[in-house]
């Protein structure tokens, strides 16, 4: 679908939609201190119903052609256990736990409160190769194996800085890696060069739907069949920028086939965005994708519709949400310890009593038993093992425990925690949607 | 390089261990569980098979292999005794957790030995069996408080040993006692030290033996200790007083002694949930891992949240093992896995009790005897609570004066 064919109504809050964006990159609104305002008016505005079109999508061409899709390859089974990630993972480890600590951090109260994450922080993050980890090196791809563990490490590291920012800073790299692991060769020549350069598109992996007890293998949006064509209908909870996404993985029932995911272009005609602002990830400025009557074609669908590869990416999304929450409850534990030791209650630090440094030694079994099913998921995937279990596993026990630690560090600092002056409050919002997301990132 | 599975060198080893549990131990778990202070004597020719078993192999298993490894300093990986001693332990208490700690030559007083010996004690001692007597009537956690005294006796060269000990695990059965006594009790912590005492020994008077909830398999001995003489020998670590270095070379062995309790907590954890999920198979009920548990049956929304409970523990005991083989210092972690361990497998037992009903609930089946199996796994070696002291002193940066 191209731009031509748009009602104009659409176009023209398209191309507002673009104008705007274009003035949210530049430097001026930060020149004249205009920034949050604005954005706290436009958030308003978007959060009062106002729906608006998605973005025009670049033009997505392949630049070359592909005999047969390029694939990561599975790495070697290890022959020990070990726990000490390689030189290279160790490299970039530190190096995005640096930018977590200087400038995520730094960035994350507002971010939250503006609802989003300013693009130059994105840009930064998108220079560490977060987003092109699951393209193959034919595609110009930087890992030659498939890189789970790698990509928890660096999730866990930049959640570390922020939760919001970092579901807004990898989520264009969920569509790379899907993509990557189940494309086409045309599918991959089309899209994933644009992933591993500078501009870097906005993209989303639109898996989880506005209902309750949502089972990703028992989906509400449908693809219907008509013709050669499929068309879909339904709605996406909790993207990342939506609004600004040119590219989509859409998760629906398709006819005949099951569950299965649709690459989608923002351009196509049918779909819009709301604003879907939530409890917590606020600085992933989070939105509704609806869906209607949206029509792509047959080579819209991936990995012809397995249900296999379906069932893996709903994993490796548990995965990765997982990843995220061992960063943030790491967050809360380096937060409360010097807290806890500092501060004074009858006479001593409050870390002196049993009751306060026992919520302490929780918090830390619990964020070490969650790093570590994490970790065994993620190398299994890489190994080419079955991982299933592992996955489910380490999803039940995040959901659980990131909830409680997200509580009790809020807790362990009493009514200080409860107000934005200290980051607690925000970690009990984010962590909690370790039990809630799904789809929307990969590892 | 992460990677998070058991390595294919300790397989075999663990499909041994496993074949050990399902075919000896577990036909005569009810059996010892009734006969409470009865000796399991089929557990002599298992023990003779064990040391057979250790010496045979450069990977050892059993209570011994706990030696702490130096670490290469070349960066490179090892997976040694500690991970091999505890995947044995995982398989055999998914046997029988009281027959495991029946086994002769199998005692942590061995391991303990194994940890702090010299060369000379450990060739003295060796391939003898040796419980561990820490506990005293007035002093359980705080083991600092301890009363038991050994006062040298300066013609002779011995040491004089008075005091009571309780709660000795095969303390009856055992060849040797691994005895906590203080030198001063005016100096606290740093004058205690562990001597090594043979059963044998006159002046070492068994009291009784105590009724148990459970590892019932497993006898535990009360002592009383009079005039109890010991050669100088039998002192293990230094015999100087040294305030500054204090408890540390006997709580030394708590660091790898830790993570084989949290191990047998592991093999009694995964007994109930492989029963537990059979049975839910049979009633049909199947556990789907796909599926958000919450659109499942709740049975299996709990089964999930208990088995990932228990992977945690498993990979928490995983690692502190991992490190000790490294030469990596691990007190916070065989303290994290203790810790985890232990609640989780009493969590884990009692929780497929109540999945299964009145099948889980009644003697024909093991599933209410692994629940009373499990409390002690939250108790010996420190129990839940001094594990979380430990942890605490350890992330807070604070001292047992600080901390209490």
């Amino acid at each position: 679908m191209n731009q031509a064919s748009k009602g104009i109504a659409e176009r023209s809050m398209g191309m507002g939609l673009r104008a705007l964006n274009r003035l949210a990159g530049s430097d001026a609104l930060d020149r004249v201190g205009a920034r949050k305002p604005m954005e706290r008016v436009l958030y308003k505005a978007t959060k009062n119903g106002f729906r608006s079109a998605t973005a025009a999508s670049r033009a997505f061409k392949a630049a070359q052609k592909l005999s047969k899709p390029a694939r990561q390859a599975i790495a070697k089974p290890r022959a020990l256990f070990d726990l000490t990630p390689d030189d290279e993972q160790q490299m970039l480890q530190e190096a995005v736990r640096d930018f977590a600590s200087e400038k995520v951090r730094p960035a994350a109260h507002d971010a939250d409160a503006a609802c989003a994450t300013p693009p130059e922080l994105l840009a930064q993050a998108n220079e560490f190769g977060v987003n092109m980890l699951g393209v193959p090196e034919e595609l110009g791809g930087v890992m030659a194996e498939q890189a789970a563990v790698s990509n928890v490490l660096i999730a866990e590291a930049l959640a570390h800085g922020d939760m919001g920012i970092a579901y807004a800073a990898l989520a264009p790299g969920a569509v790379a890696s899907v993509i990557g692991r189940f494309g086409d060769a045309e599918q991959q020549a089309s899209y994933l060069p644009s992933f591993t350069g500078e501009e870097v598109p906005a993209a989303a992996l639109a898996m989880l739907e506005p209902r309750p007890l949502f089972d990703p293998l028992k989906l509400d949006t449908k693809a219907k069949r008509d013709g050669a064509d499929w068309v879909l209908d339904g709605a996406k909870s909790l993207i990342a920028r939506p609004g600004e996404c040119e590219l989509f993985v859409i998760a629906a029932q398709a006819e005949g086939i099951g569950p299965a995911l649709f690459v989608v272009e923002s351009s196509t005609s049918g779909l819009s965005v709301q604003a879907e602002p939530a409890m917590g990830l606020r600085a992933a400025t989070t939105g509704r994708l609806v869906l209607e009557g949206v029509r792509v074609g047959a080579s819209a669908l991936l990995a012809e519709g397995s249900g296999d590869a379906y069932l893996e990416c709903v994993q490796r999304a548990r995965i990765a949400w997982c990843a995220l929450a061992v960063g943030s409850a790491q967050a809360v534990l380096d937060y409360v310890i010097p807290y806890v030791n500092d501060r004074s209650a009858f006479g001593e630090p409050i870390s002196n009593r049993q009751a306060v440094a026992f919520a302490v030694s929780d918090i830390g079994i619990e964020t070490d038993a969650m790093r570590l099913s994490t970790y065994r998921a993620a190398s299994r995937a890489d190994q080419g093992k079955d991982f299933a279990r592992e996955a489910a596993l380490a999803r039940r026990l995040c959901a659980a425990k990131a909830m409680r630690i997200g509580s009790d560090g809020v807790q362990l600092l009493g009514g200080h925690g409860y107000v934005k002056e200290h980051p607690v409050e925000r970690w009990y919002r984010d962590l909690r949607a370790a039990g809630v997301m799904e789809g929307a990132l990969l590892v | 390089m992460i990677n998070l599975e058991i390595p294919n060198k300790f397989k075999p080893l663990v499909n041994q261990a496993h074949e050990v549990a399902d075919n000896v131990l577990r036909p005569i778990s009810r059996k010892y569980d009734v006969a409470e202070h009865s000796y399991p004597k089929e557990l002599d020719m298992l023990a003779s098979i064990i040391d057979g078993m250790n010496d045979g192999s450069d990977s050892g298993t059993g209570a011994t292999g706990v030696r702490r490894s130096s670490d290469a300093g070349d960066g490179s990986n090892r997976n040694g005794t500690n991970m091999s001693t505890v995947l044995s332990i995982i398989e055999m208490c998914w046997g029988d957790v009281g027959l495991l700690l029946s086994m002769p030559r199998q005692g942590l007083g061995n391991s303990a030995i194994a940890s702090v010996a010299t060369e000379e004690q450990l060739e003295h001692y060796g391939g003898k069996w040796a419980a561990m007597a820490i506990t005293e009537p007035e002093a359980g956690s705080d083991s600092a408080a301890i009363r038991t005294t050994a006062e040298p006796d300066e013609e002779t060269g011995e040491y004089v040993l008075n005091g009571e000990k309780i709660f000795v695990t095969s303390g009856d059965r055992a060849d040797l006692i691994v005895v906590w006594a203080s030198l001063d009790r005016s100096k606290g912590r740093a004058a205690i030290k562990s001597f090594i005492v043979e059963r044998s020994n006159p002046g070492l008077i068994l009291d009784r033996l105590e009724h148990k909830l459970g590892i019932r398999a497993s006898d535990t001995a009360d002592f009383r200790l009079e005039n109890c003489r010991v050669p100088k020998e039998a002192l293990m670590g230094s015999p100087e007083i040294d305030v500054k270095q204090g408890f540390g070379g006997a709580m030394q062995t708590f660091d790898n002694t830790r993570p084989l309790v949290a191990a047998m907590a592991i093999g009694v954890g995964r007994a109930a949930l492989d029963e537990t999920r059979k049975r839910l198979a049979d009633a049909g009920v199947e556990i789907d891992y796909a599926t958000p548990a919450f659109s499942q049956h709740a049975a299996v929304a709990r089964f999930l949240e208990m088995e990932a409970d228990w992977e945690a523990a498993r990979l928490l005991t995983l690692q502190a093992a991992w490190m000790a083989d490294n030469g990596k210092p691990n007190s916070l972690q065989a303290s994290i896995a203790k810790a985890k361990a232990g609640r989780i497998c009493v969590e884990v037992t009692l929780g497929c009790v109540e999945l299964c009903g009145s099948v889980g609930y009644g003697e024909n089946e093991l599933l209410e005897k692994w629940a009373r199996d499990a409390k002690i796994l939250d108790i010996f070696e420190g129990t839940q609570q001094i594990q979380l002291l430990i942890i605490a002193r350890q992330l807070l940066g604070k001292s047992s004066a600080e901390l209490r």
